[in-house]
């Protein structure tokens, strides 16, 4: 539990900070004497400058333009709500599933989690904060190292293992992925476990065979249970900018992503794509990786996101 | 996902009709549209926005060329300008006048530092024989060592390492003293992922390079980076003083517009284009080629030169006539899928093709599988040339004929043939459309 503590005050923390920022540049921007175009274009940046992409900023101040309108809003200082309001509106609308999903209400045993994505977003780090997490909430995990085409990916989940204190079921360098989360699914049968979450291989979501790869991998989960993977879960690099989107309805048209990973939004990017994803794919955000330690993980909550986001100060960019 | 830039800006000079010179107002509206492509390829928005007022300063009154329309030609500018601004620099790595010359390479986590490493050392090797020494500085991922020794193990390519419990600094400072006794020309240093605000680790990579004294400090940068690219390197330099950049995962379909907010906010010149996993896909940078890329318009240039590489310069003139002309038949399109197979993973080749971005909806991802190119020639070598020439011949008695020679179904050859029409037709629609002015402007 104590691990548990401490993410929420990590979030409080990032909270605060991020609030703090929050009344920085935007409050500048509406501390004008009307809304006008001026300020439009500068709440248009402060989303351009965020990733949220070209096509959710202007429906997201379409729709503010509209309710200003209707709702009579004079004060620009209102409208900072306002574009909360509808953001976390965009956020929340694929609905908060949670990682371990019941089944007539009892989560299967053991429940598998499928962890993809391009390479380099982070996920096998990933992959060990969620299994400390689930850990620390009273769950045995087993982690299958199905990444067997980097080199020594599965020695990195296992270093992740050893720290964390989870099994890895893996194979050599260069086995069938496939033969991989067969063998990991039977052990996580076999010592009761609650939760098996499967590393695979970084790929790029326009390589056919690494995807069909992939789809493999799943239908071996399928046969040894009727519902596995019970998660698909994608992760996304903060910093990634309007591909994610790609990478998200690939990864989704191929598998049937059902959550997403946010990693790295400890550094100044401030993962806007998100936005587009939720827009355009509907697809949840449950979880949140914060740094390179087993704890730097929390739940997604669309306020704090929101917040943070807006809270970015474009200043720091080139003139 | 994107259209084609200048389809939209031909859209708008539609609206606007066809002169003989680029007003204001034609400008302005064009404008709109670049600036949405350069958003959504990543381009950071400042960046864009100054980019778009220097296209802005040279288009206005501009004469149309002949054998141009008004959309081509603001393409054309936004091209060059943007060609101009990316091949600023020196983009070759230059030996040190005493061997070796020491490179460092540095970067966000997950950029693909490890794997450039080893992409880097079989370049040099590849270029001019020239031996390197890999360094695993990365003590912090856990199994970041293993990985390039592993690298290099397959590459053939030394690496020098030290046990756990080593620093950074030492293990650089060591390495580039093993390379100077082995006599090596290169030596190439991988550093721990890091953020650009993590001082203490920022601290710790300026203290490496005062160490050490690389001739060479590259960035290597994410090409599916978003805004932040900018402020990510901009520390990195800096930090460190950066002489490059590598920009990676381009063989996704990315496109890599933080390229641009990089160069052009930290004047770093950029150097290789990481192309694929594979540890010869390390390419020279060619601007002309981001530039399109860029801008949605199909990498024509890099096809060209790959058809050349795989096939000879003959074949390659008569591939490109024919991908321009689009005026080809099975006979023509079995020869074409099996030099697109020579030159490389077939996705890859086909990303390059201007307008594959229409094209791929109408192929679903199935049909671009290795696996269904067999089935496609099996298909093909099955008819006779005069069917070959002119399919719409194909009734159901040579189909079936067809299929029972290739051992497929009849099915399968329809599928063939409807594909076929519809690649044709759309090779077709757009050499003789937009296309061509496109494709024309690029040759100049």
């Amino acid at each position: 539990m104590f691990g548990l503590l401490k993410w929420r005050e990590k979030t409080q923390q990032g909270v605060k900070k991020s609030r703090e920022a929050w009344f920085g540049r935007l409050l500048q921007a509406v501390r004008r004497p009307k809304i006008d175009e001026g300020l439009w274009d500068e709440l248009e940046e402060t989303l351009l400058g965020a990733d949220v992409g070209v096509a959710t900023t202007t429906r997201l101040l379409e729709r503010m333009k509209e309710r200003a309108k209707t709702e009579r809003v004079t004060e620009p200082e209102t409208l900072l709500p306002l574009l909360q309001q509808e953001m976390r509106a965009v956020l929340e609308a694929p609905g908060q599933a949670g990682l371990l999903p019941e089944r007539d209400g009892e989560a299967p045993k053991p429940t598998v989690v499928l962890v993809i994505g391009v390479n380099g977003v982070g996920k096998t780090t990933s992959i060990a904060k969620l299994a400390g997490y689930l850990q620390n909430e009273g769950k045995k995990v087993v982690l299958g190292a199905a990444d067997t085409f980097r080199a020594a990916a599965i020695e990195q989940l296992q270093l992740w293992g050893q720290r964390v204190g989870v099994e890895v079921v893996a194979h050599r360098q260069g086995a069938d992925p496939g033969a991989v989360a067969f063998d990991a699914y039977q052990a996580a049968k076999a010592r009761g476990a609650d939760v098996l979450i499967i590393d695979t291989a970084g790929r790029l979501h326009t390589k056919v065979n690494l995807m069909e790869e992939m789809k493999k991998i799943s239908r071996v989960l399928h046969r040894l249970d009727s519902q596995a993977p019970h998660q698909v879960l994608l992760v996304l690099d903060a910093t990634t900018g309007q591909n994610g989107l790609a990478q998200a309805q690939a990864f989704t048209e191929a598998l049937g992503v059902t959550g997403i990973f946010v990693a790295k939004l400890d550094g100044t990017a401030r993962g806007g794509i998100l936005l587009s994803i939720c827009d355009q794919l509907k697809l949840p955000v449950l979880f949140i990786g914060t740094g390179e330690g087993p704890d730097d993980l929390a739940p997604f909550s669309a306020e704090e996101f929101v917040a943070a986001l807006l809270a970015a100060s474009p200043q720091q960019a080139p003139s | 996902m994107f259209e084609a830039l200048t389809e939209k800006l031909n859209a708008v000079f539609k609206r606007l009709g066809n002169k003989g010179h680029l007003t204001e107002k034609d400008v302005d509206e064009a404008l709109k549209e670049v600036r949405i492509a350069l958003l959504e390829a990543d381009v950071h928005f400042r960046v864009a926005r100054d980019f778009v007022a220097r296209v802005r300063e040279r288009a206005v009154g501009a004469q149309v060329l002949q054998g141009l329309n008004p959309g081509q030609q603001v393409v054309k500018i936004v091209h060059e300008e943007l060609a101009g601004v990316l091949s600023g620099g020196d983009h070759k790595l230059h030996p040190a006048p005493q061997l070796p010359t020491i490179v460092m390479l540095v970067g966000l986590q997950g950029s693909g530092k490890t794997t450039t490493a080893a992409k880097l050392a079989l370049h040099l090797r590849r270029q001019g024989g020239q031996s390197s020494l890999l360094v695993a500085a990365d003590l912090k991922r856990p199994a970041a060592v293993e990985q390039l020794v592993t690298l290099g193990a397959q590459l053939n390519v030394p690496v020098y390492r030290e046990a756990p419990g080593s620093d950074p600094l030492q293990v650089a400072r060591h390495g580039v003293e093993k390379g100077r006794e082995l006599g090596v020309h290169w030596v190439i240093l991988d550093t721990g992922g890091r953020l650009h605000i993590d001082q203490e680790m920022m601290a710790e990579l300026a203290a490496v390079k005062e160490a050490v004294g690389p001739h060479e400090t590259l960035l290597v940068v994410d090409a599916m980076t978003g805004q932040d690219a900018v402020r990510a390197a901009g520390d990195f330099h800096a930090q460190v003083s950066l002489t490059g950049l590598i920009l990676t995962k381009l063989d996704g379909d990315a496109r890599g517009g933080a390229a641009l907010s990089v160069t052009s906010v930290t004047g770093v010149p950029i150097k290789f284009m990481g192309m694929g996993e594979k540890a010869d896909a390390l390419e020279p940078f060619y601007p002309d080629r981001l530039a399109q890329r860029i801008l949605g318009m199909g990498d024509v240039l890099s096809l060209i030169e790959k058809a050349q590489q795989a096939v000879d310069q003959e074949q390659a003139k008569a591939l490109e006539q024919k991908l321009r002309q689009a005026r080809f038949d099975l006979q023509d399109f079995l020869e074409q899928l099996q030099n697109l197979r020579k030159m490389g993973p077939l996705q890859q080749v086909l990303e390059m093709l201007p307008g594959f971005s229409q094209i791929k909806g109408k192929l679903s991802g199935q049909d671009l599988d290795e696996r269904q190119l067999k089935k496609i020639e099996a298909i093909i070598f099955s008819m006779t040339p005069q069917e070959r020439r002119n399919p719409d011949i194909l009734d159901g008695s040579r189909k079936r004929r067809v299929a029972r020679g290739s051992g497929t179904q009849v099915q399968d050859v329809n599928a063939l043939l409807n594909q076929f029409r519809e690649v044709q037709k759309l090779m077709k629609q757009f050499s003789q459309g937009k296309g061509r002015g496109l494709l024309g402007m690029l040759r100049q």
